[in-house]
């Protein structure tokens, strides 16, 4: 397969399904396509085994409590995955959904932190997503901690960072060193270029593996059954994100 | 005998006085967008706006038109079309007072003021910068651990709206309000002191004599007042009932990027001249 024979939104949807696996109950956030995409993929490889909930959809979401059963939901252990993002990112996985610059008036003021503070807690894998890798996004330390990536050891914690996916890479996230460890590089980018892009320092192994690609079976989905439920929430997204051409 | 039927949308704004602590519900609830035009129209001001636990167009218009002092809010999204303009440019201007939030602290704080209790109890939130910046919200020992120091749990005060202001598809005469599966507006009608609804249509049948229905209906008890707005919720969409406009929340993001283009886009609003999609020109 050429590189050119699946969209730059496929492989990483391909890649986040890759995380997902074993889980039981994934749900997906506002404004998260591709986690919203990898979510629906996943369910339909699990053959059923995995239930999704995508927030801002009816029909892919079972909730009947109103905006506090999500979270009631995790409290209870019933999410095992979740996606969290930001405008910064850090070394440690602190995320800054607020802003940047001085609180509370930021010099960038962005939407806010959501659900966040509360569930890096308590979903056992939270993966954090940013199409956008640059050391403006991954820097050493945020200018806000909307939900800090580690806790002291007298914390309640169930849950807590996995990993972190961009559109250069894959870091898998130690939580005993409190630090990324960069997992595989995306076809068509290097080494070099991670660490030039990234604000803070991070773990790798001596020989970086390559993201696989998506195989014929997972771009088939996506082209079919998965961009018409994606199309529900994301109509702008499910009309440019797939590649139209031949899956082989 | 309690009459809550209103004869305006604008009848039912007046009754939001200035500097009310006010709750209004996120995007994908329910929002009372008519009700914010006459709010805005009758120069609203001093608001503390509680959002559960965001808000998006709604909030950023009564921002921009000044009736907000106060906000307490997890986010302020319009979702695909981005961040709200005017929000951020408050921000940044500090003429805004933030109660930066958490989703679940915003429930959890209404659900303490519906059981009459000063707080409730959430994991997580320890050690983010939303916490340090809440001297209101104070970290205490689990009462129920071997060491309660060694259980450190946040408490969240109760919030006690004065008004909640939503839109839902359907009442009935006596003020009963159907919800469905939309909760959070039940939880905001238990907190609040006042509730005002707009609804797409007041029927005549009885929302509690039916099951099917009685079960997602807000009592009568609970709502102050009730107002008739068919595409009440435009330009946002009312659950799956009728879509967003996103061609107006589109030229909104655009224009309210500058103070010019925000107050001739407020204007057309208030003045009728914006004009919506099939469903609020099917309601004219």
């Amino acid at each position: 397969m050429s590189p050119a024979a699946y969209s730059r939104q496929e492989l990483l949807i391909a890649a986040v399904t890759r995380l997902l696996e074993g889980c039981r109950h994934v749900a997906v956030g506002a404004s998260s396509p591709i986690p919203g995409g990898a979510a629906l993929l996943g369910r339909a490889l699990s053959g059923g085994a995995m239930r999704v909930s995508v927030l801002g959809s009816t029909r892919n979401n079972f909730f009947t409590n109103g905006g506090v059963e999500l979270f009631d939901c995790a409290a209870q252990g019933r999410v095992d995955a979740f996606f969290l993002s930001g405008g910064q990112i850090d070394g440690q996985a602190n995320i800054n959904l607020v802003g940047t610059g001085p609180y509370p008036r930021s010099d960038v003021r962005w939407s806010g932190s959501f659900g966040s503070a509360y569930l890096y807690f308590l979903v056992p894998r939270v993966i954090l997503f940013r199409e956008e890798h640059s050391r403006r996004t991954l820097v050493e330390k945020v200018d806000f901690i909307s939900a800090p990536g580690v806790s002291a050891l007298n914390v309640w914690r169930r849950g807590g960072p996995q990993a972190l996916i961009t559109n250069l890479c894959l870091f898998a996230f130690d939580k005993a060193k409190g630090c990324f460890r960069l997992e595989s590089v995306h076809p068509g980018h290097t080494v070099e270029e991670v660490l030039d892009q990234t604000g803070f320092t991070f773990d790798r192994p001596g020989n970086v593996p390559e993201t696989p690609p998506p195989d014929a079976a997972a771009l088939a989905l996506m082209r079919g059954a998965i961009r018409a439920e994606i199309a529900e929430t994301y109509p702008r997204f499910a009309a440019t994100a797939f590649a139209a051409g031949e899956t082989a | 005998m309690n009459d809550p039927l209103m004869p305006s949308v604008a009848a039912l704004a007046a009754r939001i006085p200035d500097g009310a602590k006010l709750a209004v519900p996120a995007d994908y609830s329910g929002v009372a967008m008519a009700a914010t035009r006459a709010l805005v129209a009758r120069g609203a001001r001093d608001l503390h706006l509680v959002c559960v636990p965001v808000s998006g167009l709604q909030a950023d218009i009564l921002i921009g038109a000044g009736c907000v002092s106060t906000i307490e809010t997890a986010g302020i999204t319009l979702g695909e079309y981005g961040t709200g303009p005017r929000f951020a440019q408050a921000v940044k201007a500090g003429s805004l007072r933030l109660l930066d939030a958490t989703c679940p602290a915003l429930h959890a704080g209404l659900q303490a003021a519906e059981k009459g209790i000063p707080f409730m109890v959430l994991r997580g939130i320890l050690g983010s910068d939303i916490l340090a910046r809440r001297p209101d919200w104070l970290v205490i020992g689990n009462p129920f651990a071997a060491e309660p120091a060694d259980d450190p749990i946040v408490a969240l005060p109760a919030i006690h709206p004065d008004v909640a202001l939503f839109h839902a598809p359907l009442a009935d005469r006596a003020g009963n309000v159907w919800i469905g599966r939309r909760r959070e507006l039940m939880t905001m009608a238990h907190a609040a002191t006042l509730t005002l609804v707009t609804v797409e249509q007041v029927v005549d049948k009885d929302l509690l004599a039916d099951d099917a229905t009685a079960a997602g209906t807000i009592p009568a008890l609970y709502v102050s007042g009730v107002a008739e707005a068919p595409a009440g919720a435009w330009p946002l969409n009312l659950w799956d009932r009728y879509e967003a406009d996103g061609v107006t929340l589109a030229a909104y993001v655009q224009a309210a990027r500058s103070d010019a283009g925000f107050a001739d886009f407020l204007a057309r609003w208030l003045d009728g001249r914006l004009k919506g999609g099939a469903v609020a020109q099917a309601a004219e």
